[in-house]
């Protein structure tokens, strides 16, 4: 199954600069529709608002969090199936596995490289 | 507790016991009122050493409070812990700027590629990706400060409740250390002097320093 190259991806990140690098990244990567939310409650908005593909999200934000997000998502009727990639600085085994007992599709470590990006990409939506 | 029991006490103790069970009951309280007023004297000694302690515990905690007075927690709360968050927020804020103009940089040397022969762009993208992963710091550096924000708040917190409770003797000890008040407020000591970077709301700006140095012409 091939890769919808231009789907609509949402970034999810407190730090400006944090969207700014993912966003470069994966237009690198050939991704160019990617739309950006600060924190958990205008991420969950515009995934209301619009249909994505994919989403990639920090998980230390405020006033939600990711894993408030990805619980957010997990238990909305048409967005549950919704790829979610996390990608934060909390690396602690709990985190991890909290994320994925939330259902986390994969998670990245901060910092993070390009082709750690990619590699996790394909993973949750295919070769691309 | 002193030891000896009046000759009068035991006398009357011994003709009770050799006339038991015929004493009375006025009697027996007699001898009880007497014993209790007999042990009124090792009572009062106990209570001076009681006394002793606990003026000895007191002498203690004035000592404690002056010497925490001393430490003039009142300056850490109103210098230290708000002038340490505002350098920190302040490394968040220029590292920020900092990363955003090396993004900005990055991102016009990328649109260029396209003006480039193929081999020469795949090596600048290399590059320019190499740089944005290293930009990676600004999110972890951020991270990290928040935290020690976060603590230095948690601090302060409990310095103010210190406050709070010796600012009588925190008062006390600023009045008896003018010396060492009137030294800190002196702007052109060398120790005032060094102050390091300022923070963008206090630095001098190049043309009021320029002006400055003109006006000495």
């Amino acid at each position: 199954m091939s890769v919808d190259m231009q789907m609509n991806i949402l970034i999810v990140d407190d730090y400006k600069t944090m969207l700014r690098i993912i966003r470069n990244l994966l237009k690198q990567l050939g991704f160019n529709n990617v739309d950006e939310a600060t924190d958990g409650s205008m991420a969950l908005q515009k995934l209301r608002d619009k249909e994505y593909g994919l989403v990639i999200s920090d998980w230390n934000m405020e006033p939600m969090t990711g894993i408030q997000l990805l619980r957010e998502v997990r238990a909305d009727a048409k967005l549950k199936a919704l790829p979610f990639i996390m990608i934060t600085a909390e690396s602690k085994t709990e985190n991890v596995i909290a994320a994925k007992e939330a259902g986390v599709n994969n998670y990245i470590v901060k910092p993070f490289n390009a082709a750690t990006l990619k590699t996790k990409l394909a993973s949750v939506i295919g070769q691309f | 507790m002193s030891g000896a029991v009046p000759a009068e006490l035991v006398a009357k103790l011994s003709a009770l016991k050799t006339r038991m069970p015929s004493y009375t009951k006025d009697e027996i309280q007699e001898v009880v009122t007497e014993m209790l007023s007999s042990m009124e004297g090792d009572l009062s000694e106990m209570n001076l050493k009681l006394y002793a302690e606990v003026e000895s515990l007191a002498r203690y905690i004035v000592t404690a409070k002056t010497e925490i007075a001393a430490l003039r927690p009142d300056e850490i709360m109103s210098d230290h812990i708000p002038s340490a968050t505002d350098e920190l927020d302040a490394i968040v804020g220029s590292t920020e700027e900092a990363t955003n103009g090396i993004l900005q940089a990055m991102e016009s040397l990328e649109g260029l590629t396209a003006e480039m022969d193929p081999a020469m762009a795949e090596k600048v993208t290399e590059a320019v990706t190499l740089v944005y992963e290293s930009c990676n710091f600004q999110d972890i550096t951020g991270q990290r400060i928040t935290k020690v924000v976060k603590a230095l708040k948690h601090i302060e917190s409990k310095v103010d409740a210190l406050v709070a409770a010796f600012g009588d003797e925190i008062a006390k000890y600023k009045a008896s250390h003018p010396q060492a008040e009137k030294a800190a407020e002196d702007p052109m000591s060398d120790k005032a002097l060094l102050n390091g970077p300022q923070l963008a709301a206090n630095a001098g700006k190049q043309d009021d320093i320029d002006a400055l140095l003109a006006s000495f012409d």
